[in-house]
């Protein structure tokens, strides 16, 4: 869902205020229309992830606090393996001409600037151009990716879920694939799951509210320390086992998971599309044990405590220079914990991560070989809070602060300063749920994200994803996004 | 345009877009409240009692429109846009009739019964169990589904009844039982082996004239009012209130009662003291057995 655009931002940059105007046009007429439709449309089209809701007829917002993401009801109910528990779960109780498919995409207006990037000082390049820092800004109307999603039973604690998704080009990949045995023995705490996975994290950045390039991600869920050849991000699907098991309401909740070495890759390589490097025949571990308190009329407030321990191939036995199998495995660790406070309509999510690679996969250099001087373990604490303020089940305010700081540079090097690849970012917006049906759903989404990196690009990639110039530099990168997000 | 005045721009239009968004939520929360022409209090100053809780109407109707008006609708008259492919029916709160109660039938269900039945949720049915929910949450809950009907208002909840302590399970307490089944005619509905396969089955109607079938006991662990014997023996004490299923508190006393309850359990595929000494018997004295159903003589075993 995250693209980088082409530099061409000069000629963009002068036409910039005229489909701002006209955006804006569109932007209020669509709001106009859609109050009106709202405000004549009975309450019950209050609702959201429309596979679920048909099947058991509830809305939306039965397992959402404002979808995707989950509220508690829905969580316990994806821990039941996509199950109500109500004897109604088993395929043969659904309507035959029912389907277990929903589509989701995003048509959208955006717009993206980023500073200090390396621009020809004469567009085109050639004789006499050299590179100087500049604001480079591209901006119009977008589709995002899509997902098509299927999940459910095939039979009673047998759960499965199919997401093949593209990006905006129709590149498509299978975003997760797996299948679960519910409930082994009739107890809530063994449930075994097989394929390409979501990581049982607390707060899940597959189900989070925000949308924009830069606010789209959460930095520290796919931070490396600038220079490491490790590859991990904890927000990545990975490919594997877990076994994980919960209490009737998911107060209590665990998982452990043995997954491959490869980031989720397929086809034994290091990515879900064409074109991966081969993978070693490591495995990595991750698990995570949750607990929730109930405070009342306040809500229950959830935290969770997670480690991660993997390796990554350091160099690869090759043939004529093709690489066929990693070797030389070195390890890396990610460890943390996260939150999930309720304040009444107030939901903060604080989360914190430790991470910290070996320094032969700091240094970007075989195992095998000694380590170049200056090389050291490279090491980062990263984390947010984000907040939500639910107005409504149809109207959600959100925010979010983050911040990375590196540790330990891969290199000490005077060339090198100490915050280098640290990274700043803020995002605002809201949702609003005008018209939620209990078969689909649709909202109007606002959100205004930066991010400041220094001396590199922010994870998102958005901008002209070039470092700057020197890297002391910073990289502020914005984006302003508006758009309706469907899901059918 | 400089950063700075788009950013005023989107700021100005954001804030403009949220007005206009809370104003249309606001503009559709208020067709949720209960009719005032039906008597029923303000939904703020509703509340209900479950132990130490004390629920809140007002917090009740937000999580009303959260998790269940899609059931049972905007008015609370159980015709929330997913009625229509839901079986059984979705329960219509404005005539304040409910099935699983603790109180007599034809009386309003207490607080808590109302609460139980939202933490349990009902197995056939498609009312999930909604533990998720913090037990605040359902007592506001409670408190909300009682705005719908003036019922509330007017009359107080029925006398919890009294269960006394359950009789010893024993052969001649499960053959009573049988006799009970036989003579009561519950078989006539529940079929003679409780597959809910009677004669009767077929018609039954519940008291909106939507079909309802009888339980089948044979069909799992737990009944629609809950799991446990002194469960099934409240059930067919209180009666199921808006279906076919009468209260006979009038008709057994209380030691018959536990007698049928103890033959009821037999009815089940699932292993329990009731079950073994029935299977013992049955292989023992099985052919001594009259069956259940329009053959058999009053009485009868």
């Amino acid at each position: 869902m995250f693209k980088r655009f082409p530099n061409r931002a000069g000629r963009i940059r002068k036409s910039f205020a005229r489909p701002l105007v006209t955006c804006a046009l569109l932007v209020m007429a669509i709001v106009i229309c859609d109050y009106q439709t709202a405000s004549a449309s009975p309450t019950s089209k209050v609702m959201a992830i429309p596979a679920f809701a048909r099947k058991y007829g509830l809305p939306c917002s039965a397992c959402h606090t404002a979808w995707p993401e989950l509220n508690n009801f829905g969580m316990v109910f994806r821990d039941n393996g996509y199950q109500l528990m109500n004897d109604r779960d088993s395929p043969i109780w659904q309507n035959p001409s029912y389907f277990p498919i929903s589509f989701r995409i995003t048509p959208n207006w955006h717009r993206e600037t980023a500073s200090n990037q390396p621009v020809d000082s004469i567009p085109g390049g050639g004789t006499g151009s050299v590179l100087v820092s500049h604001n480079v800004t591209q901006a119009g109307f977008d589709l995002s990716g899509m997902d098509l999603w299927s999940a459910g039973t095939l039979y009673k604690n047998i759960s499965f879920q199919l997401l093949p998704s593209s990006d905006p080009t129709a590149v498509w990949h299978f975003e997760s694939a797996w299948i679960r045995i519910d409930n082994i023995k009739g107890s809530s705490w063994l449930n075994f799951k097989f394929g390409r996975f979501e990581l049982d994290n607390l707060v899940s950045e597959k189900r989070f509210l925000f949308l924009s390039n830069n606010g789209g991600i959460y930095q520290t869920y796919h931070f490396n320390v600038p220079g490491s050849i490790n590859d991990f991000g904890i927000g990545d699907n990975q490919i594997g086992i877990e076994l994980s098991g919960h209490d009737t309401n998911s107060y209590t909740r665990y998982s452990v998971s043995l997954l491959s070495s490869n980031e989720g890759g397929v086809n034994l390589t290091n990515n879900n599309l064409p074109g991966g490097t081969a993978s070693s025949r490591s495995y990595d571990g991750y698990m995570a044990f949750t607990k929730a308190f109930d405070l009342g009329s306040w809500g229950y407030q959830e935290f969770q405590a997670y480690a991660y321990v993997g390796q990554r191939p350091t160099f690869y036995q090759t043939s004529q220079g093709v690489p066929l199998v990693g070797l030389g495995n070195e390890p890396f660790y990610r460890i943390g914990f996260a939150g999930q406070l309720h304040f009444k309509n107030l939901e903060l999510l604080p989360y914190f991560m430790h991470g910290h690679d070996n320094a032969y996969l700091g240094a970007g250099v075989p195992d095998s070989q000694a380590l170049p001087a200056g090389a050291h373990a490279p090491t980062f604490n990263g984390g947010f809070l984000e907040g939500q303020y639910f107005v409504s089940p149809q109207l959600v305010l959100l925010g979010r602060f983050e911040k990375i700081d590196v540790g330990q540079q891969a290199f000490a090097s005077g060339n090198v300063p100490g915050n280098f690849g640290n990274v700043t970012a803020y995002s605002v917006g809201y949702r609003w749920y005008p018209i939620m049906f209990s078969r689909a759903g649709v909202a109007w989404h606002n959100e205004y994200s930066i991010v400041k990196t220094i001396g590199n690009v922010p994870e998102s990639g958005d901008g002209t994803g070039l470092p700057p110039l020197l890297p002391t530099n910073g990289v502020w990168s914005s984006s302003v996004f508006i758009g309706f997000d469907f899901d059918f | 345009m400089t950063l700075k005045k788009l950013a005023v721009t989107f700021a100005l239009g954001s804030m403009a877009l949220v007005t206009v968004g809370a104003t249309s939520v606001l503009a559709q929360s208020h067709v949720n409240s209960p009719d005032p022409s039906l008597g029923a209090p303000s939904v703020s100053s509703a509340e209900s009692h479950i132990g130490n809780m004390t629920g809140h109407a007002g917090e009740g109707k937000q999580l009303y429109r959260r998790y269940c008006i899609g059931c049972h609708g905007p008015d609370g008259n159980g015709e929330g846009m997913n009625a229509q492919w839901i079986d059984p029916k979705p329960r219509d709160f404005t005539e304040a009739t409910f099935k699983c109660r603790s109180t007599p039938t034809g009386t309003l269900p207490t607080d808590q019964d109302l609460y139980d039945a939202i933490t349990r949720g009902f197995v056939t049915t498609n009312m999930p169990a909604w533990k998720p929910l913090t037990p605040q949450q359902r007592a506001d809950l409670v408190a909300f589904v009682k705005t719908w009907s003036p019922r509330w208002t007017k009359g107080k909840a029925g006398a919890p009844l009294d269960i006394p302590a359950e009789t010893p399970i024993t052969i001649e307490s499960i053959l009573h039982g049988r006799e009970l089944f036989q003579r009561l005619e519950c078989w006539k509905c529940h079929g003679p082996e409780g597959h809910g396969d009677g004669p009767s089955a077929i018609t039954l109607t519940d008291d909106k004239g939507n079909p309802i079938r009888p339980y089948d006991f044979s069909s799992g662990s737990r009944f629609m009012c809950g799991t446990t014997n002194r469960d099934l023996y409240r059930i067919f004490m209180t009666g199921l209130d808006g279906s076919p299923m009468p209260s006979f508190a009038d008709v057994v006393k209380p030691n018959e009662a536990w007698d049928l309850v103890h033959f009821l359990r037999t009815l089940q595929p699932l292993k329990t003291q009731e079950a073994d000494l029935w299977m013992a018997y049955r292989a023992a004295h099985g052919a001594d057995l009259k069956p259940i159903g329009p053959d058999a003589a009053p009485g009868g075993q």
